[in-house]
């Protein structure tokens, strides 16, 4: 019942917001939390739920706004087909790299996906076209015909996407595989004698994550219509690492306020102009010295004591 | 930190100061003029002299009284050399500052980007990036305008150069960012136009320590001249390397070179060195009759005392695009359809520093190669190439 | 036609030395603590703005600009560890890695801060033409830098395993609960950790400058290359550290000579990954080790 509750506070949210905030500029910013939540959220479900850490993201995110930008703008395939064609792609990659990865533990396997991230993005620069410098004029997201132009429609859109994987995320969470998935993250030994495949279980949620980083790169590359390599570089991934980290890892609602705070933070951070790097770094360092678990599972156990104490 | 912590407190005070006689001073509206800098980030080499410069050129000015009496401000934004981040601090600049143009982005990735935004909000945009794509087609890019020559006048200058000296074959190394991808793409166009023959190609990355195996690899393909295409570190490690393994070679340079900087950290090592460069870093050795040397003298003079650094060529587009805006606004007020307009057909036989410029309705850049002079490092010190 | 290939493998040693030396920082934090510091290649860049300000700016002589930097990196190391690191007592290992990161970014912004962005070099330690060996030409810089990495590893090697010290600091990564029944004082043998690693950074630091430039942006290259380096020869093993950072350096530069420069980071990243996915603990690291310790 709770979990209903959640649900629809976020759907009002997202709903009122564009009838709250009437300029373009905040509801950019909106747009880019949105993207920002999707890759998040894949990386909590591998961090939180299935125990592993990835560097990589930023590449999946590549494939994603790559492919479906190439193929809609060379090949003429339809925005939506080519972002379906790109997730497929980006899972195909995810079943390559998860396999032997998988098997890594701690640091190196870190170290695979970030290797993984850095050879995308080499072959963005070397082989993608219009190479470092990038390339434009790609199509924006159209259903059957209507071309969708409008900040609200892309507002709706990329919040609506991640409203629909939070629900699917959840529903995988709770179901069997779900509960593997937790007996992973506490020990593997464990659940292997207790009968669950655990590295098929790895692999799944592995292209799982792979595939939100893909449906936000691709939603990415329509919506700006220009795309380069440096977007999608290490630094990236270590930003959505970041995002996770903050918002909580342990629960799907942190990478999504995590999201939103790391994307709206540097704006807000504008004013200090040259010292704004060092502000952010200050303040990332406060938050992560003083929220250790992250700010929703704080919150939560706040509001879990307090309702303890009024009852 | 304590130190730092006060002064930060002292700026905003002297800052909200100088805020409140402002007002006093001015009974007039502001012109609010948007810029888009890559400060920090990859490309923060190009974004922090132009930053400065429109420091410099709103405080000289707001001195001298504004334009026709409307105090110039400037809202400066860091891009963070992206595109994302350029694209939300352009929305901000014409949503919440609600300013009459825009002057930047730095890269050309970066104003790229922006062109679909700029063309909706029908605001002009004076890009400080050198790519050809910016600007045309025109008929696309009714507001889109930029200072920097194109890169293809910096090589026909150089090719220019190597047929008068009877170089062939060629081996190029060019940085894998934006800027150098440019220049090579730029190179290999234009090489059979001029009779000449790329015979290697090579790469490095922008924080790469060694640039050793590359130059070897040209020096086997025969080359007569290698040249390299980056800014940064990169150029001087190159120039390093060349030297140490006395290629034997001429070693030109793109018209990225054009900071004394670099010559000090390749030493000796940056002798002979050739590049084509805009003429503000050689100002000192033009004939007094030259248009620009003026302008030059005045604006090189101003941003060391003021920074205590050289501007470089990279300032300069900076500065010549907030002038041409400035230069609009006084004749034509703040209307951004007719500040377009006379940049479109007012500004003929203009000089900048980066050249006399010419915009038209079918060239929204205004330069060619005459732009550039070429120039060889001699003694420790930039000489112009006669012939 | 050996000239050359000699040449690409002098140039790939450059590269591999500045690696080594990197990679090699990473080794003792992990080994008192298996944390990654992600801020080790702001140590490195520390090393070689300061040492430039010392020597260049301030013009103080060689030998006190080098020991005044080791001195200043290495507080600089004990401020982050006791202000981050130390407060953080028994929280989960990737927040503290994430507070590296975050602390990496503080560095980089005081550094944009006080040196600006502009690229910063100064005389190699001597002066003179590059040695010539059978026509391929090497700096001499780098056999300084060659001659530090290898007298480092010595004396790490000696202090982890010859001093009380020294095995006390092992002995808190792998279980300090262990180490604290035993009487060991693990807050201060971490603290000691991350001096150690700043002061390991800032000779790097010092010592490359002069070959590869440095400016305030260039520590996350660097930490990923030595990160990479110290992970293909296995983590925790200080010959590790500069076996992989050669094999690297050297691969990048046949990469770039036979194959296409474009791609010399990427073959060399495909073959760590082939190496992790057959030795999932490096070339050096003994899987008996990796599933002892968590990380």
């Amino acid at each position: 019942m709770r979990k209903h509750v959640n649900y629809i506070v976020l759907l009002v949210l997202i709903i009122i917001f564009p009838f709250l905030i009437k300029d373009n500029y905040t509801l950019t910013i909106g747009i880019f939390a949105g993207i920002n939540s999707l890759v998040a959220m894949g990386l909590s479900l591998l961090m939180g739920y299935a125990g592993q850490v990835s560097l990589g993201q930023a590449g999946f995110y590549g494939i994603g706004a790559y492919v479906s930008a190439i193929l809609a703008l060379k090949f003429g395939v339809p925005v939506v087909l080519s972002a379906i064609v790109a997730a497929l792609v980006s899972a195909f990659a995810a079943v390559l790299l998860a396999i032997p990865a998988l098997k890594l533990k701690g640091h190196y396997l870190a170290v695979a996906t970030l290797g993984f991230g850095e050879i995308i993005y080499i072959i963005l620069n070397e082989l993608g076209p219009g190479g470092p410098s990038g390339f434009g004029d790609i199509p924006q997201v159209s259903f059957m015909g209507y071309k969708m132009t409008g900040q609200i429609s892309y507002f709706y859109l990329i919040w609506g996407i991640v409203f629909i994987l939070i629900i699917f995320s959840y529903n995988i969470i709770n179901s069997r595989i779900g509960r593997a998935m937790r007996a992973i993250h506490d020990t593997e030994t464990g659940s292997s004698a207790m009968g669950v495949d655990v590295s098929a279980l790895k692999i799944k949620i592995f292209i799982l994550s792979a595939v939100y980083a893909s449906i936000a790169g691709s939603f990415y590359a329509h919506y700006i219509t220009f795309i380069s390599p440096t977007t999608f570089s290490l630094f990236h991934s270590v930003l959505i690492l970041t995002m996770v980290v903050i918002g909580g890892a342990s629960n799907l609602f942190g990478a999504v306020v995590g999201a939103i705070i790391i994307t709206v933070l540097p704006e807000a951070l504008r004013k200090f102009e040259e010292l704004d790097v060092l502000v952010y770094g200050l303040i990332l360092t406060f938050s992560l010295l003083f929220i250790r678990k992250g700010i929703v599972p704080t919150l939560l156990q706040r509001l879990k004591k307090k309702g303890m104490a009024n009852a | 930190m304590k130190g730092k912590g006060r002064s930060f407190w002292k700026y905003l005070v002297v800052g909200l100061a100088i805020a409140i006689l402002a007002k006093v001073s001015f009974a007039k509206e502001p012109y609010k003029i948007g810029a888009i800098f890559a400060v920090t980030g990859a490309a923060s080499f190009l974004g922090e002299p132009e930053k400065n410069t429109a420091i410099l050129i709103m405080e000289q000015i707001n001195k001298a009284g504004g334009i026709n009496g409307h105090p110039l401000e400037i809202i400066i934004e860091d891009s963070k050399s992206q595109e994302a981040d350029a694209v939300l601090a352009a929305k901000k600049l014409l949503e919440k500052d609600k300013v009459l143009a825009i002057v930047g982005p730095s890269t050309t990735g970066e104003s790229m980007a922006l062109v679909p935004i700029m063309n909706n909000a029908k605001t002009p945009l004076i890009s400080c990036a050198a790519g050809y794509g910016i600007t045309n087609p025109v008929s696309e890019r009714y507001w889109i305008f930029k200072t920097p020559q194109h890169d293809l006048s910096a090589v026909q200058a150089i090719y220019n150069h190597m047929k008068k000296k009877g170089i062939k074959k060629v081996g190029i190394i060019t940085i894998s960012t934006g800027f150098g991808d440019a220049g090579r793409k730029a190179l290999l166009d234009e090489a059979p136009k001029w009779g000449i023959e790329i015979v290697a190609d090579e790469r490095y990355g922008p924080k790469d320590s060694d640039m050793t195996t590359q130059l070897t690899k040209i020096k086997t393909s025969g080359a007569q001249a290698v040249i390299n295409w980056s800014v940064g570190p990169g150029q001087v490690v190159v120039t390093k390397n060349w030297h140490d393994l006395k290629l034997g070679i001429p070693l030109y340079q793109s018209h990225g070179w054009g900071s004394k900087k670099n010559i000090e950290l390749a030493g000796k090592a940056a002798e002979g060195v050739i590049a084509p460069l805009g003429r503000l870093v050689v100002w000192d050795k033009l004939p007094d009759n030259h248009p620009q040397k003026a302008l030059l003298k005045k604006y090189e003079t101003d941003y060391k005392e003021r920074f205590k650094s050289e501007p470089g060529t990279f300032g300069g587009h900076a500065y010549d695009a907030i002038m041409m805006v400035v230069e609009a606004l006084k004749k034509v007020g703040p209307d951004k359809s007719k500040i377009r307009d006379y940049i479109e057909k007012n500004i003929k036989n203009w000089p900048g520093t980066g050249g006399i410029f010419n915009m038209s309705e079918h060239d929204h850049c205004g330069l060619d190669m005459n732009a550039f002079e070429m120039v060889v490092v001699k003694n420790g010190d930039w000489e112009i190439l006669k012939d | 036609m050996f000239t050359v290939l000699l040449q690409f493998i002098l140039s790939g040693i450059t590269v591999g030395a500045i690696y080594a030396l990197v990679g090699l920082g990473f080794n003792i934090i992990y080994n008192a603590t298996s944390i990654i510091n992600l801020a080790q290649g702001e140590f490195v860049v520390m090393g070689g703005l300061i040492m430039w300000f010392f020597s260049q700016s301030l013009q103080l002589p060689f030998f006190t600009s080098i020991i005044l930097t080791i001195l200043l990196v290495g507080l600089i190391g004990l401020m982050m560890e006791r202000l981050t690191i130390n407060p953080l007592k028994n929280a989960d290992l990737l927040l503290m890695i994430m507070i590296t990161v975050a602390v990496s970014i503080v560095l980089r912004g005081i550094l944009m801060f006080k040196f600006g962005k502009d690229p910063y070099s100064y005389p190699p330690f001597t002066e003179g033409e590059p040695i010539v060996i059978l026509g391929a030409v090497i700096q001499q810089q780098v056999l300084w830098v060659l001659g530090i990495t290898l007298t480092c590893i010595g004396l790490i090697f000696l202090f982890f395993n010859k001093t009380m010290l020294g095995k006390a600091m092992s002995a808190c990564a792998v279980n300090p609960t262990a180490a604290k029944l035993v009487g060991i004082n693990v807050s201060r043998m971490i603290m000691l950790s991350f001096i150690l690693s700043a002061i390991l950074g800032a000779i790097g630091g010092i010592a490359i400058t002069p070959i590869s430039l440095m400016e305030y942006d260039k520590g996350p290259s660097l930490a990923v290359k030595g990160f990479c380096a110290a992970i293909m020869g296995g983590l925790g093993n200080g010959m590790g550290a500069v076996v992989g950072g050669f094999i690297i350096g050297i691969l990048e530069s046949l990469t770039a000579g036979y194959i296409h420069s474009g791609f010399k980071d990427a073959v060399a990243l495909v073959i760590l990954l082939g190496i992790l996915f057959f030795k999932p603990a490096g070339l050096f690291g003994s899987k008996a080790t990796l599933s002892v310790r968590k990380f």
